[in-house]
């Protein structure tokens, strides 16, 4: 008895870092955005409750439509170039027997720069005049496009920067499951005459689903935070094509100190990512058991 | 290993998929960063010439030197080490004797406890954004690198991966110097660690890419510019640097991750299946 008592005041003393952290950090925090949503905070004065008059506020911004929208088309697009191109790389490369190293090092290699980084670079790659991807256009004998200068072009072109910074991630986990299907059932396949794109999508992607769904769940909720590069590239324009929800969100808090609605901002957010984040676990948990 | 296509149909198609993936592998991902390397040496007007000289016609390295001085980087290298090491050793001295107790002393409310920490997995970044900064200005650590360390110590998927390499460890070992009379601190540090280098390793480099690649925290944390990090500091001079000292910068600012991906590739890319999940 005593010693049981020893041991658990021994764990506590190893888990009380810990458990200070987590609950300034992230306990506390949790709790205080569901409250703050509900408040109107400045730095000057006391919060006051004000119930839903934040989420009013939200839904009369002209911009808060815009966001949504912006926020939806650089997810929708994300998935087809993030999550469809690392697949297809992935199953190249599992094919190619030569230069693996090489290719690993590659792919990963924009992984590891600061997004900061990234970002800054590829602004400087688009722009419209001395820019290498107009340059290289016009090598060709096309025409160039106003990348960020367009609101038409301005989310398709962060969308490809974000993709070429964080491929390699996705390309590196698919290729580590697509080496773990068995040979055999490529054999079996090839024996009852499945051409290669049959073996493709009745053998490769069956085995590599939780992978994929795993993968999928995770993008739709990084992607719909989005917030560095419209910040760092754009800044929001132009015309407002480039305004997601999350730089909506430290607009409302950090330009305005109006922390209550971004805060409601977040609740939304968090409304709709939940589901995902939801699923996610589901999926996963069910995978340990 | 056989894979979607046979060894042996592929001779014709192969050659031509491997040039042609090495060509688009290389032109996608290594001319664009070589493309800047090159560039910050040339001249500014040289810079803004359309279309672009491809080998510089004058080079001027001086630039390297020029913008370290003109955005006084080696401030901003100094700053964004402070909270990269930071992160790593704080992460490490909170976690290692968190995932320790729940994995191997087990305590009462353990588990709950566990949960409670993979349920901050849940939570979008995002959503956390405005009450964990009124948290930070509520204790007065703005400006304060101490902010992100302990943030940073709050990383359940840390706790995660620690316990779960410490459930596997063997039992007799612990046992044994339990015999021995040895204290729990005296077996997490003298047993424990070492036979945990390699998932130590994992959640090291994992700590101090993180913090070296984050920008929304250090931004909102550090307003005064003598405290910022290199990512915090390189987006407010943009707009008004010349651009050759600019990307000179941006070169600068990324030697050390991509430096430190190439000494410890191994490490980086098994993390990365590590931290994921198996098929």
């Amino acid at each position: 008895m005593r010693r049981r008592v020893e041991e658990n005041l021994v764990a506590y003393g190893f888990l009380s870092a810990a458990l200070v952290c987590f609950a300034v950090f992230s306990w506390y925090p949790i709790a205080r955005g569901a409250v703050l949503g509900f408040q109107q905070v400045d730095f000057v004065s006391d919060p006051t409750w004000v119930g839903w008059e934040n989420f009013e506020r939200l839904f009369a911004d002209p911009l808060f439509a815009t966001a949504w929208r912006n926020t939806l088309l650089f997810t929708a697009l994300a998935l087809v170039f993030g999550f469809v191109v690392p697949f297809l790389l992935a199953v190249v490369l599992n094919e190619l027997k030569h230069f693996k190293a090489y290719f690993r090092l590659v792919v990963y290699l924009p992984v590891m720069l600061p997004p900061v980084v990234a970002a800054l670079i590829w602004k400087w790659m688009y722009d419209p005049g001395p820019g290498l991807l107009n340059s290289a256009l016009r090598g060709l004998g096309l025409d160039g496009a106003a990348w960020l200068d367009s609101a038409d072009t301005s989310m398709l072109s962060l969308v490809i920067v974000a993709t070429w910074a964080n491929l390699g991630t996705a390309t590196l986990i698919y290729l580590a499951a697509l080496q773990s299907i068995p040979g055999d059932l490529y054999e079996a396949a090839e024996l009852d005459g499945a051409s290669v794109l049959r073996r493709l999508w009745h053998v490769t992607v069956p085995q590599t689903r939780f992978v994929l769904l795993v993968l999928l769940l995770l993008q739709i909720v990084a992607t719909m935070q989005v917030f560095t590069e419209p910040y760092v590239m754009t800044g929001g324009g132009p015309e407002d094509s480039t305004v997601t929800v999350l730089l909506l969100l430290y607009r409302y808090a950090f330009y305005y100190n109006d922390f209550g609605t971004a805060s409601a901002l977040s609740l939304l957010l968090l409304l709709v990512l939940g589901a995902f984040t939801a699923l996610y676990l589901r999926v996963t948990r069910k995978a340990d058991a | 290993m056989r894979t979607l296509i046979a060894p042996g149909r592929r001779r014709a198609g192969y050659t031509i998929t491997l040039v042609i993936t090495t060509i688009v592998l290389t032109v996608v991902f290594v001319v664009p960063l070589l493309w800047v390397v090159v560039s910050a040496m040339k001249t500014a007007v040289e810079l803004a010439r359309v279309p672009p000289t491809i080998v510089p016609e004058t080079w001027t390295p001086g630039t390297y030197a020029e913008a370290w001085d003109l955005m006084d980087l080696g401030r901003y290298f100094v700053n964004t080490i402070v909270v990269a090491v930071g992160v790593w050793a704080v992460q490490l001295a909170v976690d290692v004797p968190a995932a320790y107790a729940l994995s191997r002393l087990k305590p009462v409310l353990g588990k709950g406890i566990l949960g409670m920490m993979l349920l901050t997995l849940m939570m979008p970044a995002a959503v956390l954004l405005v009450p964990t900064y009124l948290t930070i200005a509520d204790l007065g650590l703005l400006n304060n690198p101490l902010a992100l360390w302990l943030l940073g110590a709050a990383n359940a998927f840390t706790v995660f991966l620690l316990k779960r390499f410490f459930d596997q460890l063997p039992v007799e070992v612990l046992e044994a110097a339990r015999i021995d009379g040895a204290g729990q601190l005296t077996m997490l540090w003298r047993i424990v660690l070492p036979l945990s280098r390699p998932i130590l390793a994992v959640v090291s480099i994992f700590a101090v890419v993180a913090a070296w690649k984050d920008f929304i925290w250090p931004l909102l944390v550090f307003s005064d510019p003598a405290r910022q990090t290199l990512s915090v500091a390189l987006q407010r001079f943009a707009p008004d640097t010349p651009v050759n000292l600019l990307l000179a910068g941006l070169v600068l600012s990324s030697v050390p991750m991509i430096g430190l991906f190439l000494v410890f590739q191994r490490h980086v890319l098994a993390g990365l299946t590590a931290g994921s999940v198996k098929g």
